[in-house]
């Protein structure tokens, strides 16, 4: 008998996330940082030095900039340490925010003791632990988002992490390629080329699982921009790393090409989900027809 | 009548579980529940504007309106409609928002309520994304920074006291009380309107098997819950935990495979 809408004069069923691009910026710096921590302390065990330090400094450096945009985005960044009063493994934020401050100060002493060449034991007790949760900090934003309302980034729960994961190894590899002298580079490139590929892979995937509908945020608007910048940079990167890589020049050029491949990756993943979130559409259409098929649960008649 | 998460840990201080009963068949526009919370709860004045949106001039529930009035105008076959509902946030049994608190600044009440305490929560806005009903948002009035919702009158309940919007509203439409007397209250209510013809009438938030395992705060209906900005079928995502942690777990033994993987063979080609 009446019209029947999607939603309250098509304004958004949940709310647009209030993060600013420090989030996906803190995605892009903390995963280069724990992929790097990784690599450098295998560099380490396989006694490639050269390799091990660059990638420590890049480690470093991931640490020192990601509390900095982290902080920057909350309401009230003075209580940032509110963060520390609880441990939650209901929330992928309580969680990461120890992986991050165990990560950041293990990294942090490891780097201090290379660049001053003290305490040769303490570098290699640091350097073990923070090897080790290089890779829970660089998959576990993936789950952060995934575990929210917002249709782009929870019926991508699944691939989430390992795009992210995947994401930070190109990045980690191409930066530790580009840096480091040919010679004691090959696992850099090789790392570089492996997340690069699975990368694309991943992101393909994913959006395919996802259904048309909700991977629609990939395929236009700003999701769709950042994303086909992605995916120019990366299978140039992984090209160039593939053709040039042993050189000097053509290592530094797909480096910094796999770099910014990962940057865009975690941009689009922001903006399809701000987009996913203010279209009432992405949220009515598939609830409506899961609603159908478990019967309303939410009605009763 | 399912307990809120957590409300079990009160001991001997538990109280019975507390809710709203939202009968929008009895809503008349007022907005005295709008007002009422908002002085009640010092909630700011966040822009006097016209919307457009037949009488609604809140728009939406929002760090600064935790009671929204929505009206609906529809066209019916002799001609037409127009539907009142006052929402409020739901106060789940599985509260996505207190889930995924990384500071412990959202807690569930001896009541059975969801509430933020403000000199805890530091503003990430995590829960704003974990809210299938997009009721948190940011105060950013005054350099708050801080995400704030409606909190059942925490204050005025612990005193005995109904909250403020129940208090001020003329037509019984929002009731409280224990949510097991709220639900049979419901369910009378739905049974005596589809007797007298009204067809349409159906409960939102009624049911422990929905996605948020129940709701504190149960509606009375005249259309489909998206009509009214409400989700068809809310899900608290950190009920997929499993699957997310699964994921990130697989990911990191990836990378670290795809680590030992790169420096295999050893030689330099």
């Amino acid at each position: 008998m009446t019209e029947s809408r999607l939603s309250y004069y098509g304004k958004p069923i949940i709310k647009e996330p209030v993060w600013k691009t420090e989030i996906p910026k803190y995605f892009f710096t903390g995963g280069l940082a724990g992929a790097s921590a990784t690599l450098s302390a295998a560099s380490r065990a396989a006694g490639n030095e050269p390799l091990a330090r660059r990638a420590l400094y890049v480690a470093a450096a991931g640490v020192t900039m990601s509390p900095y945009f982290l902080i920057k985005d909350l309401g009230r960044p003075m209580r940032f340490y509110n963060m520390m009063r609880v441990f939650k493994v209901t929330s992928p934020m309580s969680v990461g925010t120890w992986i991050v401050a165990a990560e950041g100060t293990s990294t942090g002493i490891a780097a201090a003791c290379e660049l001053f060449g003290v305490l040769p034991r303490i570098r290699t007790a640091t350097q073990v632990v923070s090897g080790l949760l290089g890779p829970a900090m660089a998959s576990y934003t993936g789950a952060l988002v995934a575990d929210s309302v917002v249709p782009a980034w929870h019926e991508s729960r699944r691939e989430l992490p390992l795009l992210f994961a995947s994401s930070s190894a190109a990045a980690a590899g191409g930066l530790a390629a580009a840096l480091t002298p040919v010679a004691a580079a090959r696992p850099g490139r090789r790392l570089g080329l492996l997340g690069g590929l699975a990368e694309l892979v991943t992101q393909k995937v994913m959006e395919r699982r996802m259904g048309e509908l909700v991977a629609e945020p990939y395929k236009k608007g700003e999701g769709a921009r950042y994303r086909k910048a992605a995916e120019a940079a990366t299978v140039s990167g992984v090209g160039l790393m593939l053709l040039a890589g042993r050189t000097r020049t053509g290592a530094a050029a797909a480096g910094a090409l796999l770099a910014a491949g990962s940057w865009c990756t975690r941009f689009a993943v922001y903006h399809a989900g701000k987009t996913s979130a203010a279209d009432p559409r992405y949220t009515s259409i598939p609830q409506r027809e899961r609603a159908a098929e478990r019967g309303q649960p939410a009605v009763t008649r | 009548m399912q307990l809120g998460d957590g409300q079990t840990t009160y001991g001997l201080q538990i109280q019975p579980r507390m809710g709203f009963f939202t009968d929008t068949s009895v809503c008349i526009g007022c907005k005295a529940c709008e007002v009422a919370c908002k002085e009640w709860n010092l909630v700011p004045e966040d822009g006097l504007v016209w919307s457009g949106n037949s009488y609604d001039n809140t728009g939406e529930l929002s760090a600064n309106t935790w009671r929204h009035v929505a009206f609906i105008e529809q066209q019916t076959n002799d001609g037409m409609r127009w539907l009142m509902s006052s929402d409020v946030c739901k106060h789940c049994t599985h509260a996505g928002c207190l889930d995924v608190c990384p500071t412990g600044a959202i807690t569930r009440t001896e009541f059975g309520t969801v509430v933020i305490q403000d000199d805890v929560c530091n503003g990430c806005g995590y829960c704003v994304t974990a809210c299938p009903f997009g009721v948190i948002s940011k105060r950013e009035i005054d350099g708050d920074g801080g995400m704030h919702k409606c909190t059942l009158c925490y204050d005025r309940i612990e005193d005995g006291l109904e909250p403020a919007c129940a208090k001020a509203c003329p037509t019984k439409s929002i009731q409280f009380g224990p949510l097991h007397e709220l639900l049979e209250r419901a369910h009378g209510r739905l049974d005596d309107l589809h007797e007298a013809g009204v067809d349409d009438a159906r409960l939102y938030g009624a049911n422990e098997g929905d996605g948020v395992g129940g709701m504190g705060s149960v509606f009375l209906l005249l259309d489909e819950p998206e009509v009214y900005g409400l989700p068809p079928d809310p899900v608290d995502p950190t009920r997929n935990l499993g699957t997310i942690w699964g994921a990130a777990g697989a990911a990191a033994a990836l990378l670290a495979a795809g680590v030992v993987f790169a420096f295999a063979g050893g030689g330099n080609d």
